[in-house]
């Protein structure tokens, strides 16, 4: 023990310092997580109970288009697999691929927000808007706060890729990569939930 | 801040993740759309779809396990999914009541000789 | 350009308003001119304003929630003296609409703003040092929680002198709420208050959480922390899980009053009683997010007075845990008379008389303490005191009223009134003044005048009982709650009788006030020289008091229980592994560096929700702008801590009082010769 200088005392102290903050940074990412999902839970559950409240309006069969829907899960279900690639690529160090696979995870996801926003529109401009029954309230507000959430990712991802040009992957970057990748697969799953119960069923 | 396992195993894990989740994914979705299951099963049959390419997606993607490193963020999870079918279920269930005892022809049960008396199952 | 906002907004024509402002703004431009007398800008700015230190945000946590206690108080007094004037013939001083704000305010207040900072405030002052940690795990955060916090308190004071507060109670039901029949901007106000404050609690929840669990002291198991610690664990647990249904009910709210949506309309198939169900989702586990830290401090101060170590240990974690739990399978009990049904009602009701019981067992648990203990009649212990007595008799109200055809006759009464003010004063806010007493040495370096505390209390006491009791007679008596006028000249003396209540307790905040004078007067008197005023048995007391600004030098190893208990008595933890006694070098220390950035988005945040109130988007957008600014510069700044050298900590170590020092480094035992600290054990 003594044989060790101080400098490189504090030069482990300070790398396990950062480790630990990594680490308690990434489990604090994980629970705002799991607010989000009691968050979504409350949406969906809003959702279940208002989604026959028709109000003499379109049903859901009326109106979802589900090959469309599909489309829209395989370009958010690719931008998770994207997304995985642009982490092992920072686990590596690899820069350059880091902001590649960033950047095609981004221009999927925006594919996705782009589709749903064009649905939305569609909806609205067809006089189907959220103001014309429960179903719809219920609908918009549950597939929008998904759409919101992962535009607010998608407006993440562009800063990282700012950051990540002119800092590099230095632990802070790294980290906010780390989160941003968990956010992203979170929302992915949360898809998952939505196109199911939503789109699937109230195809039905 | 590079981690224990090598990189390629990782690769393998999100290759695998995505093809599962395709392959739920078309499953659910043809379920529907061909209309070759009977009615009664589809509800049931694209439920256990997505409740398993969640658990794909937080096996492969996220990397959720009872590995030591992981052990928190699991016991979070789990009282969070807990919670969340408490609130669900619990929520369901009593909209579900208040629909059928507040929102029918006859609410507060006012009407005799109606099968949907107070304490009727 | 303004959105709705216009000059009409402001209540030039209502007196009680133009009164209750003009109050606001002599007590403000006092406090101001001190701060200008004292020169003191500089110094509030840089070294509280902008702090990230867990001590001083928990310090402005308390000021801001005993500031707001005043207010909501406020608001209590003048509805005491409406209910006595306004009986026959006679309308008091308050139409309907303005009465309605004032509960509605009361409400909002005493939970969300003097509650809820209270015990975080508690929470922040106390938990890292009693797990032997040198701040939170993210302090940045800590702060930004804070202003979200103090926002959302800004937001309803600003509703008293531009527009009007919601009208709709605490709870907000629709389709009261709704825009149809609340178009103004109270709601409004009273939505986007708890919404930006909400983000802050979630954050501290995660805060905490993660602190408790990643940033112990080495040796400090679970079941080795202090009881204050394991309800703050579990308050996290409850903020993270309940405040997102508050938040997305709250959401679809907002979506019907400013989109026309119909979650909770009449009207195209919304559902009201959808509401309450989402709503108390939250609001059941919010009521236990209220009570747990305050059996946390009842625990630390019985231990540490009747100066036996705390009956069982175990089981208080488990009931702790299992109140948690169970915090969740209770909420229908809020709305048994909406109409679920006998069977949902029997099944929620016998979940509610369950949960009782773990309470039921720390009440016990509490006593075993006392029991062949040696009981130092201090402030904090008859806060304490009053609390078993007190909290027991509102807690058997309770269940009570869990016993559904019972609550059919006392639901929206003044029996349910009497009943959960009965838990959350003599309850929580018990708590909390019992916290307040005993940790304020630790904060500020000198006790607090315990005969105005004694007395401070018996006026409370006393107070609640005539305050309250006479309100579980009206609740039998048939008075419904939120009345700003009746014709049922029988309930007149009761709350008469209320009304003095109300007085005494008025008193009692007084006497607390020149507690606080008095005692800053007296502080060369009752310094504490050694940092453990109270012969305590928590790592809090093992450092200086007030803290450096870095807690520990060295960070303390753990071998059990009451872990400065057994520093000082049994030579059990020790600070710094390995280290030969007296022979411990100091090491540097890095700390985070205070920051403007919080305040900004909190700036930035009360922009954004007093925009929304009033419908100016651009506004609204702007404030986005500015959180989203504020958060995206804060994470390009690379220098966000600073080093604290060895000789720097030597120095300041050194400055402590030997005798606390001599504890630290040597292990060995307080010198008896100090009066009062001499112990059996």
């Amino acid at each position: 023990m003594t044989a060790i200088t101080l400098q490189e005392r504090e030069l482990v102290a300070a790398s396990h310092e950062h480790a630990a903050a990594a680490q308690a940074a990434e489990f604090g990412f994980w629970l705002y997580i799991m607010s989000d999902c009691v968050l979504f839970a409350t949406l969906f559950a809003g959702y279940a109970v208002l989604s026959g409240s028709y109000a003499g309006g379109p049903t859901g069969r009326d109106l979802f288009h589900l090959p469309y829907v599909f489309v829209e899960t395989m370009l958010l279900l690719t931008s998770s697999l994207s997304c995985g690639f642009a982490t092992l690529a920072l686990h590596r160090g690899e820069r350059a691929r880091v902001r590649r696979w960033l950047l095609v995870t981004g221009v999927l996801g925006l594919g996705f927000v782009v589709m749903e926003v064009a649905e939305f529109r569609q909806l609205i401009l067809e006089d189907n808007g959220p103001d014309k029954s429960a179903f719809l309230s219920a609908f918009f507000a549950l597939v929008g706060t998904h759409g919101t959430h992962v535009a607010i990712g998608l407006i993440w991802m562009a800063v990282m890729l700012v950051q990540v040009r002119i800092k590099g992957l230095t632990p802070a970057v790294a980290g906010r990569l780390e989160r941003l990748s968990v956010f992203w697969h979170f929302l992915d799953i949360i898809w998952v939930g939505v196109f199911t119960v939503v789109y699937l069923m109230g195809a039905l | 801040m590079v981690p224990a396992h090598a990189g390629a195993e990782t690769e393998r894990s999100y290759r695998i993740g995505f093809l599962l989740s395709v392959v739920l994914t078309v499953l659910a979705f043809a379920v529907v759309l061909l209309g070759e299951v009977p009615r009664s099963l589809i509800v049931p049959c694209i439920v256990a779809a997505a409740a398993a390419q969640m658990l794909v997606h937080l096996s492969y993607f996220l990397h959720l396990s009872a590995a030591p490193e992981q052990r928190w963020n699991l016991l979070a999870f789990a009282f969070t999914v807990l919670i969340i079918a408490i609130v669900l279920g619990g929520s369901l269930w009593i909209m579900y009541h208040l629909h059928e005892q507040m929102m029918g022809a006859d609410p507060m049960n006012l009407v005799s000789g109606n099968p949907h008396a107070v304490g009727h199952p | 350009m303004f959105g709705q906002l216009d000059l009409s907004a402001i209540p030039y024509g209502n007196p009680i308003i133009v009164g209750a402002l003009g109050i606001s703004a002599v007590l403000t431009v006092a406090v101001m001119a001190l701060i200008t007398h004292l020169r003191k800008w500089n110094y509030l700015w840089t070294e509280w304003l902008c702090s990230v230190d867990h001590k001083r945000i928990g310090v402005m946590y308390i000021v801001l929630s005993l500031v707001m206690l005043l207010r909501g108080f406020a608001d209590a007094i003048m509805m005491r003296l409406q209910q006595i004037l306004a009986v026959g013939d006679s309308f008091g001083y308050l139409p309907a609409g303005h009465y309605d704000q004032i509960f509605t305010a009361h409400g909002t207040i005493m939970v969300l703003f003097m509650a809820m900072p209270f015990l975080v405030g508690l929470m922040n002052i106390v938990v890292p040092l009693q797990i032997g940690a040198r701040d939170v795990a993210f302090p940045f955060l800590n702060s930004v929680s804070f202003w979200l916090t103090a926002v959302g308190a800004a937001l309803v004071m600003i509703s008293l002198g531009v527009g009007e507060f919601s009208q709709a109670g605490w709870t907000g039901y629709p389709p009261l709420s709704e825009t149809k029949y609340s178009p103004g901007p109270g709601v409004d106000y009273w939505i986007w208050s708890l919404q930006i404050s909400g983000v802050g609690t979630l954050l501290t929840g995660i805060n905490f959480l993660v602190t408790i669990v990643k940033l112990r002291a080495p040796g400090m198991t679970l079941m080795k922390m202090p009881v204050f610690v394991w309800t703050t664990l579990c308050t996290c647990v409850l903020i993270i899980v309940s405040f997102p249904a508050l938040t997305g009910t709250l959401a679809m709210l907002t979506l019907d009053r400013y989109l026309g949506m119909h979650f909770f309309t009449n009207e195209a198939g919304g559902n009201v009683m959808m509401y309450p169900n989402l709503l108390w989702i939250w609001g059941h586990p919010e009521v236990y997010i209220l009570i747990l830290p305050a059996f946390g401090v009842f625990s630390e101060v019985t231990a540490t007075f009747a100066r036996k170590k705390l009956f069982g240990y175990t089981s208080m974690v488990y009931a702790t845990v299992a109140i948690t739990v169970l915090s969740f399978t209770v909420w229908l009990h809020h709305f048994f008379t909406m109409g679920a049904g006998p069977d949902v009602n029997a099944v929620f009701g016998i979940a509610t008389m369950i949960i009782a019981v773990p309470t039921g067992l720390k009440i016990f648990n509490w006593l075993f303490t006392i029991y062949r203990g040696r009981l130092q009649f201090t402030t904090p212990v008859l806060w304490t005191l009053g609390f078993m007595v007190t909290f027991t008799i509102g807690g058997m109200a309770g269940v009570l009223l869990a016993v559904p055809p019972a609550d059919f006759q006392l639901h929206n009464g003044l029996f349910l009134v009497a009943h959960f003010h009965n838990m959350l004063i003599s309850g929580a806010l018990f708590g909390y003044f019992a916290g307040y007493t005993y940790w304020f040495p630790k904060v500020f370096g000198f006790k607090l005048n315990e005969r105005l505390g004694h007395a401070a209390f018996w006026c409370w006491e006393i107070g609640f009982y005539l305050a309250f009791m006479p309100l579980y007679l009206l609740g039998f008596l048939g008075m419904p709650r939120r009345l700003e006028h009746y014709d049922n000249h029988a309930w007149h003396v009761y709350l008469v009788i209320a009304g003095c209540g109300a007085v005494v307790i008025l008193v009692g905040i007084i006497l607390q006030i020149v507690q606080l004078v008095v005692s800053i007067r007296q502080r060369r008197e009752t310094r504490d020289v050694t940092g453990d005023p109270w012969n305590g048995r928590t790592l809090e007391w093992s450092v200086s008091s007030p803290p450096p600004v870095y807690n520990f030098a060295h960070t303390p190893v753990v071998t059990g229980l009451d872990a400065f208990w057994s520093m000082k008595h049994e030579g059990g933890t020790k600070p710094g592994a390995g280290a030969p006694a007296g022979l411990i070098p100091y090491e540097a220390i890095h700390m985070p560096r205070n920051t403007g950035v919080g305040v900004a988005i909190g700036a930035a945040s009360l922009v954004f929700g007093f925009a929304m109130v009033w419908h100016i988007w651009w506004m609204a957008i702007a404030g986005c702008l500015g959180v989203f600014i504020a958060l995206v510069a804060r994470s390009l700044d690379d220098d966000t801590a600073y080093l604290i050298s060895a000789a720097e900590v030597a120095r300041t170590e050194a400055r402590r009082s030997p005798i606390a020092y001599e504890t630290v480094v040597t292990g060995r035992g307080l010198a008896p010769a100090i009066p009062g600290l001499a112990n059996p054990v």
